[in-house]
């Protein structure tokens, strides 16, 4: 091969990359379902339900499934979380449900919540079931900044408490990350879309694309128009190496480039390296890992400055790297970038370890590893440029992120905030239950006014 | 291993384990299958009349699933069988000559007259069978026409008819009884006085066993219509038992041979059933469900267990769980117990904490240590009922102790609250 060493389109036939992308799981069916619902105990007070963030009551949608009430189960997950099916999707329900489930005490197998909450959830939109609806017109109008997970599970909930919403979504298509940014073989079939369809379609939402605060908007004017405003933009910023040469040709951030993936109905245009190294230690990196290895790479490798217990990503998607061929080098951090002819050659790295405070040092000793892609993902960050922090009114900030308090409420009077650009976990399920906390406290703060 | 050779009512089997008169026993070919995987005994599917054969209806079975669990109840709306009488006894004939070890029991329901049993048990007695067993039990279709539990639920009838067949053969006679009558000892104290050499029970218990919400119509469903079938299978076994324990510890029906019947699957099941004085036991729900070979663990678990118990011979546990099946007014009111939890064990599920709490005595407190979810026995409200060990997913987990009270047993008939309690001696 010509490009060997070097990045290249279509390393893979049509047919493999359809393969490669295709749903990572097979749904389950009525059948196994049937049998898996059978092993739940029904739990009094359950640890799953309690592991929840959004407390979804598990044991009764479990229930429900297995005296084939599948539209009541379906409503059962919904009613606490909207997006019921993408968190079926892409929970990381080791950490969460399946983890708190008795069954893993008792043998080490959970029942398999993800999976049966997708069954559920499938056989509603299968049959394009709208089970929701709207509570007569408050006449009320708030403006939700994002169409991410947060704001439309937000927006949702005020839709239905008969709210009026208007969504302002600086991207051309509503999702968040769930279209832009999660692993392909996790959604694939244009789920992310077909659920926005879904939400919106209880009516009173309204979404405007291509508006971006700062930009086409701002906070001070929504604040003006609006009865109440939800701040749901996410992390605009993408954490840097510091290191000289990271603009390079073949060095690129994995948030950038998954967005790109995700985006491309044809998987074969894009570019990948032969030999590729990722930088990081969370989903993110797990994701354009095994993406990589999907497109073609030939050699990819994880490099994590510490263990696998400090990684972000669940020991679940560990293993998902693994059983992809992806390596997993810890305890090491980037040194330099090496480039050939301008262009991305190799990447040094040194070994680290904890000292005995238990920060991060280096041993002295190092290694190189040939990339003709280095991909980063050491995290984002919340950018507060656009919230217009020099007006007279500032936003509070907790940790670089919009603070709040339990009710999702900002520092402002009228403005709340969630989802990732407020403190807390960085998932989907934990931004869903934001929207709908803050909605159900706009909801009140609306009625007493 | 332990002798598990039987003698019941005269009649000599290897093992206990006898096939039920059932669709399982209803011509050569299935029989022979039985006893080349190993069945002690058969009671051929119960002959009629000779004459134009029955006819039976599609469908025939129905059965309940219980979580998953297929077959834990089934029924049928079967007659008895519809091939001519002439063939069956041909291939009985057959059979026992080429099975002489084995049991071989022709079932037999023909109307009430004398001249009827008369004429079958002349021709029975020439095909060499080991005996009869007196179909009274089954409960439907024939019940219609004066047969089956029409007779069993009259004891006098019963009575009546086991003395004409004891009268007209020299076969050892054996009376099925149904269990839809109100007291099972009115049949069997009639079967006995007729002169019976032994009872079978229990038949198939009346039943709808569930409704075809589609069709709005009772399974199993015949062209949209559905009749009362004879229930069967695991889950009618507690009925069996108690109503074998009633015969066994009757003084009237004493020495009465008892072939045990009723979601028999196991040898576990079967022990129990010797346990309360069955001297063979009968199987046909559980074959039908998984074939013969369910015989191989059955007679090698009984024998095991038989060898582990220390006893050489099956006669050695019949009964012996009869002394301790008494009335409730025997039972000691002082006798206390309280559950316990192996916290170890645990899995948190809080099933114990919400079946006390929202139904029983709220005797186990959910509590938090350390952020932990635990569940703790209230001991001074716990009254023993054992509610939760059975609730409990874990086996072993919740356990049952007894707490000496210091009291000597007190019964209800000695009991301060009891107004008609005997003086004390």
């Amino acid at each position: 091969m010509g490009d060997a060493g070097e990045s290249a389109a279509r390393r893979l036939s049509a047919d493999e990359l359809a393969r490669n992308f295709a749903d990572i799981h097979v749904p389950l069916d009525r059948e196994r379902s049937l049998i898996e619902a059978s092993r739940c105990y029904f739990c009094y007070d359950a640890p799953c339900q309690q592991a929840c963030p959004t407390s979804i009551d598990i044991p009764g949608f479990i229930r429900k499934i297995s005296t084939d009430n599948v539209k009541g189960a379906a409503v059962t997950i919904l009613n606490e979380n909207i997006m019921g099916g993408a968190c079926a999707r892409v929970c990381p329900v080791e950490v969460l449900c399946e983890q708190a489930c008795v069954r893993e005490s008792q043998e080490a197998r959970p029942i398999q919540i993800g999976a049966l909450q997708r069954y559920a959830t499938d056989w509603l939109f299968e049959r394009k079931l709208q089970p929701f609806t709207r509570a007569p017109s408050t006449g009320k109008r708030v403006a939700v900044v994002g169409a991410g997970p947060a704001g439309l599970a937000c927006a949702h909930r005020l839709a239905m408490r008969g709210h009026d919403v208007t969504v302002y979504e600086a991207r051309p298509k509503a999702g968040g990350l769930n279209e832009y940014g999660i692993a392909a073989y996790k959604v694939p079939d244009d789920f992310a879309q077909a659920e926005v369809a879904f939400i919106l379609g209880i009516g009173g939402i309204k979404i405007e694309f291509g508006k971006a605060l700062g930009r086409d908007i701002s906070l001070s004017n929504l604040r003006r128009d609006f009865d109440a405003v939800f701040l749901g933009m996410g992390l605009a910023g993408v954490n840097a190496l510091a290191l000289e040469g990271e603009d390079m040709p073949g060095v690129m951030d994995a948030v950038g480039y998954i967005e790109r993936l995700r985006q491309t109905a044809d998987k074969g245009v894009l570019e990948i390296g032969r030999r590729v190294v990722v930088i990081g230690g969370g989903n993110t990196a797990i994701d354009i890992a095994v993406q990589a290895k999907r497109l073609g790479a030939e050699d990819v490798t994880i490099v994590y400055r510490r263990g696998p217990d400090h990684m972000g990503a669940t020991w679940h998607e560990q293993e998902l790297a693994q059983t992809n061929g992806v390596t997993i080098k810890h305890w090491a951090r980037p040194l330099r970038i090496v480039a050939h002819q301008d262009r991305l050659k190799e990447v040094e790295f040194e070994y680290t370890q904890l000292d005995e405070q238990g920060r991060l040092m280096s041993t002295g000793d190092r290694f190189s590893l040939l990339a003709d892609m280095l991909f980063k993902a050491i995290g984002q960050s919340f950018v507060p440029s656009p919230l217009g922090n020099g007006a007279a009114e500032p936003l509070e900030l907790a940790n670089g992120r919009i603070q709040v308090n339990a009710d999702r409420k900002t520092s402002l009077a009228n403005v709340w905030a969630g989802g990732d650009c407020v403190p807390g976990e960085d998932l989907t399920v934990s931004a869903i239950q934001d929207g709908k906390l803050a909605a159900e406290s706009i909801d009140r703060n609306l009625r007493s006014a | 291993m332990a002798d598990l050779r039987t003698t019941f009512a005269s009649i000599k089997s290897p093992n206990p384990f006898w096939l039920a008169s059932a669709p399982p026993s209803d011509k050569a070919y299935n029989v022979v299958r039985a006893f080349k995987a190993g069945w002690g005994g058969v009671v051929w599917k119960t002959l009629g009349e000779d004459g134009p054969p029955i006819v039976n209806t599609a469908s025939r079975y129905g059965a309940l699933e219980v979580g998953g669990q297929r077959m834990v109840g089934f029924t049928n709306i079967e007659l008895i069988t519809d091939r001519p009488l002439q063939v069956n006894l041909d291939e009985i004939k057959q059979v026992k000559r080429d099975w002489p070890d084995r049991a071989l029991i022709v079932s037999l329901m023909v109307p009430c007259e004398e001249e009827s049993w008369k004429r079958i048990l002349k021709r029975v007695e020439e095909t060499n069978a080991d005996g009869v067993e007196l179909n009274f039990g089954c409960p439907h279709g024939m019940s219609e026409r004066g047969m089956g539990a029409a007779v069993g639920q009259v004891p006098e009838y019963v009575e009546m008819v086991t003395r004409w067949c004891k009268q007209l053969t020299r076969m050892p006679v054996l009376v099925k009884l149904t269990p839809n009558v109100t007291n099972i000892l009115g049949s069997a104290r009639a079967a006995k006085r007729g002169g019976a050499d032994g009872v079978s029970l229990i038949n198939t218990v009346n039943s709808i066993i569930g409704v075809d919400l589609d069709s709005m119509a009772p399974y199993p469903v015949v062209g949209g219509k559905g009749t009362h079938g004879g229930y069967c299978g695991p889950a009618v076994k507690p009925i069996a038992l108690h109503m074998i324990s009633e015969i066994g510890r009757d003084p009237e029906c004493a020495g009465l041979p008892i072939s045990g019947i009723g979601g028999i699957a196991t040898w576990r099941d079967a022990a129990e059933f010797h346990a309360l004085g069955a001297g063979t036991v009968q199987v046909c729900t559980a074959a039908m469900h998984y074939g013969f070979k369910i015989i191989d663990d059955m007679v090698d678990g009984l024998s095991n267990w038989l060898d582990a118990r220390g006893h050489d011979r099956l006669d050695a546990i019949v009964g012996r769980a009869l002394p301790n099946v008494t009335d409730w007014q025997h039972l000691d009111l002082n006798y206390k117990i309280v559950a316990r939890i192996d916290q170890d064990a645990c899995i948190k599920c809080g099933l114990c904490h919400i079946a006390c709490e929202d139904t029983s005595h709220q005797s186990i407190a959910a509590l938090k240590a350390n952020g932990e979810r635990r569940y703790e026995v209230i001991d001074q409200e716990c009254v023993g009922c054992n509610l939760c060990m059975y609730a409990c997913p874990v086996t072993g987990c919740i356990s049952m102790v007894e707490v000496p009270t210091g009291r000597k047993p007190l019964t209800w008939l000695e009991h301060p609250n009891n107004p008609l309690r005997q003086a004390a001696e």
